[in-house]
């Protein structure tokens, strides 16, 4: 379903830079092929990109550099309004002067689409997003989920292709957030629609997405499905962006086909895995989820390093312990460990030793 | 918690201590608004008294008219026996003409005839000049006579102190009507005189009055009669038969023969009640006359014109700055903030040089030697004979009024063009517009409330404009408001120009509830 050949993707970026002001690239280099039938997420921080590359597909702003192809021809030079992409935006934007069904309608009468088939289609996109009698009111007599669905059957109702959306989910309240993380991703699914959706939420990228670009200065840091890109990210920024980390600086001191042992500054040794380093003196950033940090020794591997660390903090958190540790002099090392009936409660003062799977930690730049 | 605030079902809901929840409110919350009260009070004052007052006295001079009924007041009472008829009136008693005699007489030291005769001028002309003449005259009235005769009879009637005794008697008043009345004249006449009332001998009208009251009174009336002077009254009363009389018609028509014209007394009539529909009549091309309501005579319609003219070219007006301030609003909005803060301020520049330097530069330019005529004559578009006329007519105060009227429509325009999001059309077009779909059904729907308060603005403000139509207008271009000044400062009649003022304001606020009507004040926005 993923394909990488940029060839013959639904949606292509070939080589797209954009500038504003001639001087600075906002996107430098963009190449991403999107398939069809496919959720992909453009993640970032805010200014790095992943706005101003929805913004070219969609025709508001023109690519400085480059080609967008959509469906195999190149829509550069095509107005926004002949390209027959869906767009749901941050606000919405459904038309505060016209109702609900009016908002729905009116893609439907600029295609000039007959009344009667009209009045059916805006029904039915209405009835899948669960709003079926509401057609009469006005948006702003809807809560913001509601208006988030109408916004999202707008953008489905003259049955495009290709339908993006531009941080669709940040007004709306946790809950209810995710309750419609999971109900666009059943509609796009059930219409086997491609999504290109932005946001700088990593769980919203990561709970819906088929495959997630990462952003960051303009260029995509990694593009990769969501556990590949949680579990093995491919450089300090991609580990540091996407969910909770511990970073920790060393040396490589040994390296191998697949296992890096890592001097850290005050001398302890670690085993990782390399990723961005190549040979040995290297300056590294050793990156590790706090959920496979390990401090039971008997589930370590017997020739595995430990290190020393000191329990600062604990924190319950319901599902989970939280243990705030200090380790190689830093202080800000996390432990996540499950509220398990057989877990222990470190009590802040406790001189552990932590471990972890070599593959679980990953030497990256530095 | 008590268990008066645990049942609501009985009766009103009570704060914790037993007082009614409703009670306890107002009291926390009555400092709160006197506070406001109080903050508010200074421009309250000022506006009631500078704005409010104001537009209240004026609306009451619209209709107010008791000068007549103040001045003339016996007459007034006189001519209500009197029948105006189309012209063809019976000519005048000379009871009216009497009673006119003594307010005059008393007017005339109070120079009060001059005023009503202005009054009376604006319905016809002449009465300001008749009056006068009249004021001039009526002292040197033959009805000295009358007091001749009365002293060749008794002396004593020569003698004021006898006079004064003889009014503060019980019961004159019911045998001597028009004497005391007319007594009651000549005491204010002293007083404003500064005079002795017991040291004066009264003027002649007294003894003219006295005269009639003889006259018309039976013998047995003053036989009656037992105060002060009663001697002296039988006496007169048996000796004024042979009295030479004075017809007081004929004096007035000495004075002025247009005291038998019926229209005279027709006017006086028609004017004679405190309050008066006249001058509303006047405002819309019609007039009070003796007969009834008629319209002005053709040539001087003008009031309708003039309310037509400012309704439509206030509206051209309106239009104008529409077409011009749109696009700006539009554009200003749609710039990056720096650059429109900048272009704003030369929006706003104008409002920071004089009204009168901006419509001067309008002459300057519109003018046939002026600079435009120069250009069009140098290109060729226009020979030298006949350059265009562009000032002193419609079109020029049409132009002028539009640069001097555009901030305010740009303003609300830009301010609520500013509050629409650059998504809407951006939504509209990735749903499959055009611009020009996106642009019509989208965001102007959404601006229409700028266009609303804008719209109102311009209006309200040029349907009252003066100074702009005054240098600019020449004849064809001026406004109602033109001739409001005129009557406020140089014809006077402020009665009118009140008029005027009531049905401008009246307009538009009629218009502003025809435009809630149908575009609603919920959907002017001013930003």
């Amino acid at each position: 379903m993923v394909s990488t050949n940029t060839d013959d993707g639904f949606v292509v970026f070939d080589g797209v830079q954009k500038s504003y002001d001639g001087e600075n690239l906002v996107v430098k280099d963009l190449n991403l092929s999107i398939a069809k039938g496919e959720f992909l997420t453009m993640l970032g921080p805010s200014g790095s990109g992943k706005t101003t590359c929805l913004m070219m597909l969609a025709g508001f702003e023109t690519a400085t550099n480059g080609a967008i192809r959509l469906g195999g021809k190149e829509i550069n030079n095509i107005p926004p309004h002949k390209r027959g992409i869906g767009m749901v935006f941050q606000n919405y934007a459904l038309f505060p002067h016209m109702t609900v069904a009016e908002n729905l309608s009116f893609p439907l009468e600029v295609r000039k689409i007959g009344k009667a088939e009209r009045e059916t289609k805006v029904q039915r996109a209405l009835d899948m997003v669960q709003m079926g009698d509401f057609g009469g009111r006005r948006p702003a007599q809807l809560s913001g989920g509601q208006q988030q669905r109408i916004a999202l059957a707008r953008a489905l109702v003259f049955e495009a292709e290709l339908v993006l959306m531009d941080e669709p989910l940040g007004a709306l309240d946790k809950q209810l957030r995710e309750h419609m993380q999971f109900e666009i991703k059943h509609i796009s699914d059930n219409l086997g629609i491609t999504v290109v959706y932005v946001t700088h939420d990593q769980t919203e990228a990561l709970t819906m997405s088929d495959r997630v670009a990462v952003f960051e200065d303009g260029r995509i840091q990694q593009l990769a499905p969501p556990d590949e890109l949680y579990e093995q990210p491919k450089n300090s920024f991609v580990a540091q962006f996407i969910g909770e980390n511990n970073t920790l600086m060393g040396k490589v001191e040994k390296i191998d086909q697949d296992l890096a042992v890592v001097r850290l500054d005050n001398g302890d040794l670690i085993d990782t895995v390399p990723v961005n380093v190549s040979s040995v003196g290297d300056r590294t950033l050793v990156s590790i989820r706090p959920e496979r940090v390990e401090f039971n020794r008997e589930r370590l591997l017997p020739d595995a390093h430990t290190l020393k660390a000191e329990v600062l903090e604990f924190i319950y958190m319901g599902d989970i312990y939280r243990t705030r540790l200090r380790v190689a002099g830093k202080d800000d090392f996390i432990v996540k460990t499950r509220n398990a009936p057989d877990q222990r409660r470190l009590k802040p003062g406790e001189m552990i030793e932590i471990g972890w799977r070599p593959q679980d930690c990953r030497a990256l730049d530095a | 918690m008590t268990d008066a605030t645990n049942s609501p079902s009985t009766g009103p809901m009570l704060s914790a201590d037993g007082t009614p929840l409703k009670k306890s409110l107002q009291i926390a919350l009555r400092r709160q608004k006197l506070r406001a009260l109080a903050l508010v009070a200074p421009l309250l004052l000022f506006v009631l008294v500078s704005f409010i007052a104001p537009i209240a006295d004026m609306l009451f001079r619209s209709v107010e008219n008791e000068i007549v009924s103040e001045t003339i007041p016996r007459t007034v009472i006189a001519l209500e026996q009197w029948d105006y008829q189309d012209g063809n009136a019976a000519a005048p008693s000379d009871d009216i003409y009497a009673a006119l005699y003594v307010d005059l007489s008393e007017a005339e030291e109070f120079k009060t005839h001059t005023r009503l005769g202005s009054r009376l001028n604006y319905e016809t002309t002449g009465m300001s000049s008749l009056l006068r003449k009249t004021g001039r005259g009526i002292g040197r009235m033959d009805t000295d006579e009358y007091t001749k005769q009365f002293e060749a009879l008794d002396p004593k009637w020569e003698d004021p102190a006898v006079w004064v005794a003889m009014m503060q008697s019980p019961g004159i008043a019911d045998i001597l009507p028009e004497t005391a009345s007319a007594w009651q004249s000549w005491q204010r006449i002293v007083a404003n005189k500064n005079d002795v009332l017991a040291e004066e001998q009264p003027e002649d009208f007294i003894y003219t009055m006295l005269y009639r009251d003889l006259i018309a009174q039976p013998a047995s009336a003053i036989a009656a009669y037992s105060g002060s002077g009663a001697e002296m009254l039988q006496a007169a009363d048996s000796a004024v038969d042979g009295f030479e009389a004075i017809s007081l018609r004929e004096q007035f028509l000495d004075i002025d023969k247009d005291w038998a014209d019926p229209q005279i007394w027709g006017t006086i009539k028609a004017f004679s009640s405190p309050y008066t529909a006249g001058y509303f009549l006047s405002s819309v091309d019609l007039q009070l006359t003796p007969a009834g309501i008629e319209p002005q005579p053709e040539n001087q319609q003008i009031y309708m014109l003039l309310f037509g003219r400012t309704m439509f070219m206030s509206m051209v007006i309106m239009g104008s700055c529409i077409l011009l301030g749109y696009p700006i609003a539009y554009l200003l909005s749609n710039l990056p903030l720096r650059t429109s803060n900048l272009l704003l301020i030369l929006v706003l520049l104008p409002f920071w040089t004089s009204l009168l330097v901006r419509t001067s530069a309008w002459k300057v330019l519109l003018q046939q030697q002026g600079v435009i005529n120069d250009i069009l004559v140098w290109l060729g578009l226009v020979s030298d004979a006949d350059r265009l006329v562009m000032i002193n007519n419609q079109f020029g105060t049409i132009v002028a009024m539009t640069h001097i009227l555009l901030p305010f429509m740009i303003l609300p325009l830009y301010s609520v063009m500013k509050t629409i999001p650059p998504s809407y059309v951006r939504a509209a077009k990735s749903l499959g517009a055009t611009n020009w779909t996106a642009f019509w059904r989208v965001y102007f729907p959404q601006s229409v409330p700028g266009i609303g308060a804008g719209s109102i603005l311009v209006f309200i403000l040029s349907i009252g404009y003066y100074i702009t139509p005054e240098l600019v207008g020449g004849t064809t271009g001026t406004f109602i408001s033109n001739r409001i000044a005129y009557h406020i400062s140089s014809s006077l009649n402020w009665g009118l120009a009140a008029a005027l003022g009531t049905i401008l304001l009246a307009v538009v606020l009629l218009l502003y509830w025809v435009y809630d009507r149908i575009v609603g004040i919920d959907n002017v926005s001013l930003g």
